[in-house]
């Protein structure tokens, strides 16, 4: 007689926990043929709230640290989701109903994309900072800083590739998030969360909600504790309206949904939306 | 505190005799003057109430000209002209403006109350820097975008940007918004304050005098309703906005669901902090220039007075003897410190809040002044004894009311100037350079003066965190704002965007 396996019950990420959703809501997860695969916890109003909670908590301490420990604790990350390769590779692969080829190089894309954002942890400051030569005698220096508290609408079709490609640009230079994962193929986000439980990653700088965009999404734009807004994986171009219509009520930094290609190269395009500029005068003098 | 006399001084004041003011003035469109097809209104000079001029209010129908006008400019000349042509034209503007400066400062003066000291030594001369700094920028563009060789080798213009400007730098503002636009290569439709034309339509016949190519920079007059007219018009592919964070909200809103970029310069409520170790006669001078600077009439003022406990008692009493020698009157005169408030209705706001402030149990003080009996004026002002809970520590006055709160730690100090939605500027005074650093790192603001207060340079971003607003002015960061790095940005119409356009 073959083994029963042992299943999982998947559940939201906040503030380092794995909590269910406080609403007792569950949806199905399908594959890519409709087989199901799990209950996935069916994020509400209340958790997406609580979600903040845990990033703001969260943003001060992640925010100061030096970015060279920033950077390392990411790459940490990689190291433990190459460690989960394979999980990865199956857990794409009935998503996103790809062949196991392409599911192993969506995996590796992911992980070495990763690898490239822990880079940037101590190296975006040289690069988008500025040493300003103004005409009198001040030193004058201009210096990137993190916007606080990101909430991310991750992409809807490209599960994990295109997950750490929205989340790992806002961590590296010290925002926290509250991302919604995928709907319907959220099972790679549940994963990944328990990666960054194991990484050395403090709780509450990265929050995954499984669940709706457009129930939870309102929500996270109209949240006054909430700085910017990523909508990578709104598809629906009235829900995208509406949500930066609700962001504008604190002025949030919203990144528009575009048509993007996640293999590609991303540049800055990701990295700079949740910065802030500042600008520190004194003057010299003996 | 007996008010310790000032010295007295004749009158000083500077000739009108250098500005040629008409009696009314159309709309700058297509690189001449025109009338509006609407109504017309008057500005007046806000020291006497005494009317400058009629200005023409532009409806819907003018702005779409001008707007039209700029794509027209945009399409066929300004985007196709080489950067190094294109900084010709931005290096005669500056020189001319530094030519005509004191023209422009006298006119300033009239039109928004400011000492003529202000507008001669700051406002015009940073109008002149700021034309020539990017000047400079429009044959370099491809180093002005972070990640040069990778997403940034070839930036590109936005396309036509519709720019609406505040009454308190009229022209300083105009300047921060054109400059960098037009060496970018984007063409501009932009609306002055309606109680600050004046320098705004001087400056197109400086537009002219450069032969700068009719349509790249339209200049239409009006209120609010002009300014959304401009906000949501279909073919404007960028807004930049100075003003109140409420509007900036309203325009943040508006242009949802469509393609348009958005800068916001918006309110502010800055921290100044004093520090036990400060070397306070400069401290003093410093919360002086911080919140009586242009009657107060600054986004980034040091509305909000923090001082350590310790030296409470002195930086109050050297503050009061410092305000006992301001000058408040003529804004012509040269010896004039502070000027007249800009307009009834600012008056009026400055008025209410203090009121709410006396209510609310803060204590005011003013020292002795004669104020003049026509025009718009309020006497410096401080508040002490205020809580954060206060109203005048949490909303924006504009005017020049300072209040002052205390604190014992560092930390303590962090936490209360960023206890606001704002986030625009700060200032910190102390000797102690770890401390200086520390502090500033810790303020969540977008301009940090550490032992200086309004200092502005071209060169140097400037811009808030939280609701004062998104995007910076001035410096690499400034053009940045009107670049993309994408080369098919600006062949897209703005207006609408649908699923899976590229921003």
């Amino acid at each position: 007689m073959s083994r029963i396996d042992v299943r999982k019950t998947y559940k939201l990420f906040i503030g380092g926990a794995f909590p269910r959703s406080e609403s007792g809501r569950t949806y199905d997860v399908t594959d890519s043929k409709d087989t199901f695969l799990a209950n996935a916890a069916k994020a509400s109003r209340k958790d997406s709230r609580d979600a903040v909670i845990a990033a703001r908590k969260a943003f001060g301490g992640w925010s100061t640290r030096t970015p060279y420990n920033r950077g390392q604790i990411l790459y940490r990350v990689a190291e433990v989701l190459e460690g989960r390769r394979d999980q990865f590779v199956s857990e794409v692969r009935a998503s996103e109903g790809l062949t196991a080829r392409q599911a192993n190089a969506v995996v590796e894309a992911a992980v070495d994309r990763w690898v490239w954002y822990a880079g940037w942890a101590d190296k975006l400051a040289q690069v988008v900072g500025n040493a300003n030569p103004v005409s009198g005698p001040f030193f004058n220096l201009s210096s990137p800083e993190p916007t606080g508290v990101v909430a991310i609408a991750a992409p809807q079709d490209s599960s994990l590739l295109g997950l750490v490609s929205v989340i790992a640009p806002a961590i590296v230079s010290g925002n926290t998030v509250v991302v919604v994962s995928s709907y319907e193929r959220p099972l790679p986000a549940i994963n990944l969360s328990e990666v960054l439980a194991t990484s050395d990653l403090p709780g509450g700088v990265v929050n995954i909600l499984t669940g709706d965009i457009a129930e939870i999404g309102p929500w996270l734009a109209s949240h006054m504790d909430v700085n910017a807004f990523d909508l990578a994986g709104v598809d629906d171009v009235e829900l995208a309206k509406e949500l930066e219509v609700g962001s504008a009520g604190n002025l949030k930094r919203v990144v528009r949904p575009t048509a993007t290609d996640w293999t590609a190269d991303p540049g800055l395009s990701r990295l700079t939306p949740f910065l802030e500029t500042k600008t520190v005068w004194h003057p010299i003098g003996v | 505190m007996a008010a310790k006399k000032t010295f007295e001084y004749a009158p000083a004041p500077e000739s009108r005799a250098i500005v040629d003011l008409k009696s009314s003035y159309g709309l700058f469109i297509n690189g001449e003057f025109t009338d509006g097809s609407g109504s017309t209104f008057k500005t007046i000079n806000p020291a006497s109430e005494e009317v400058l001029a009629e200005v023409a209010e532009a409806t819907t129908a003018d702005v779409d000209k001008a707007v039209r006008a700029a794509r027209t400019a945009f399409t066929r000349v300004w985007s196709k002209m080489p950067g190094s042509e294109r900084a010709k034209y931005l290096y005669r503007i500056a020189r001319i403006m530094a030519e005509r400066s004191r023209e422009f400062a006298v006119l300033e003066s009239l039109d928004n109350g400011k000492p003529i000291r202000e507008s001669r030594d700051v406002d015009i001369p940073l109008v002149s820097q700021w034309f020539f700094y990017y000047a400079g920028w429009a044959d370099k563009l491809g180093y002005a975008l972070p990640g040069n060789g990778h997403s940034g080798a070839n930036p590109q213009p936005l396309g036509v940007a519709g720019q609406i400007i505040p009454w308190n730098f009229p022209l300083m503002m105009l300047a921060w918004k054109i400059a960098p636009a037009l060496a970018a290569g984007n063409t501009v439709v932009l609306k002055p304050a309606e109680t600050t034309p004046l320098t705004a339509l001087l400056f197109a016949e400086v537009c002219q005098q450069a032969d700068l190519p009719p349509g790249v920079v339209n200049i239409v007059t009006g209120a609010g309703a002009t300014g959304q007219a401009i906000v949501e018009h279909a073919d404007v592919n960028k807004i930049a906005f100075t003003g109140s964070t409420a509007v900036g909200k309203a325009i943040a809103r508006s242009v949802a669901g469509t393609d348009k970029k958005v800068t916001l310069e918006l309110g502010g409520k800055a921290a100044n902090i004093v520090f036990d170790d400060a070397p306070i006669d400069q401290a003093v001078e410093g919360i002086v220039n911080g919140i009586f600077f242009n009657q107060g009439h600054v986004c980034c003022a040091g509305s909000r007075l923090l001082v350590q406990e310790s030296v409470y008692d002195d930086v109050i009493e050297r503050l009061k003897r410092r305000m006992t020698t301001l000058r408040v009157g003529d804004p012509l005169d040269k010896n004039t410190d502070i000027g007249a408030i800009n307009s009834a209705e600012q008056l009026a706001r400055i008025k209410k809040l203090t009121a709410v402030g006396d209510a609310e149990g803060a204590e005011r003080w003013s020292p002795p002044c004669d104020l003049p009996s026509n025009g718009f004026w309020f006497a410096p002002t401080i508040f002490t004894g205020v809580t954060q809970a206060h109203r005048i520590a949490r909303e924006e006055i504009f005017g020049p009311v300072l209040s002052v709160l205390t604190f014992r730690t560092p930390a303590e100090a962090v936490e209360k100037a960023n206890n606001t939605p704002y986030g625009l500027s700060a200032g910190v005074w102390t000797e102690k350079g770890s401390r200086i650093l520390s502090v500033a790192s810790q303020l969540r603001a977008g301009v940090v003066w550490a032992n200086t207060f309004n200092k502005f340079d071209p060169s140097s971003p400037f811009g808030g965190y939280k609701e004062s607003g998104y995007g910076r002015e001035g410096g690499r960061h400034g053009l940045e704002a009107y670049l993309s790095a994408d080369p098919a940005a600006a062949e897209r119409p703005p207006g609408r965007r649908t699923k899976g356009a590229h921003r």
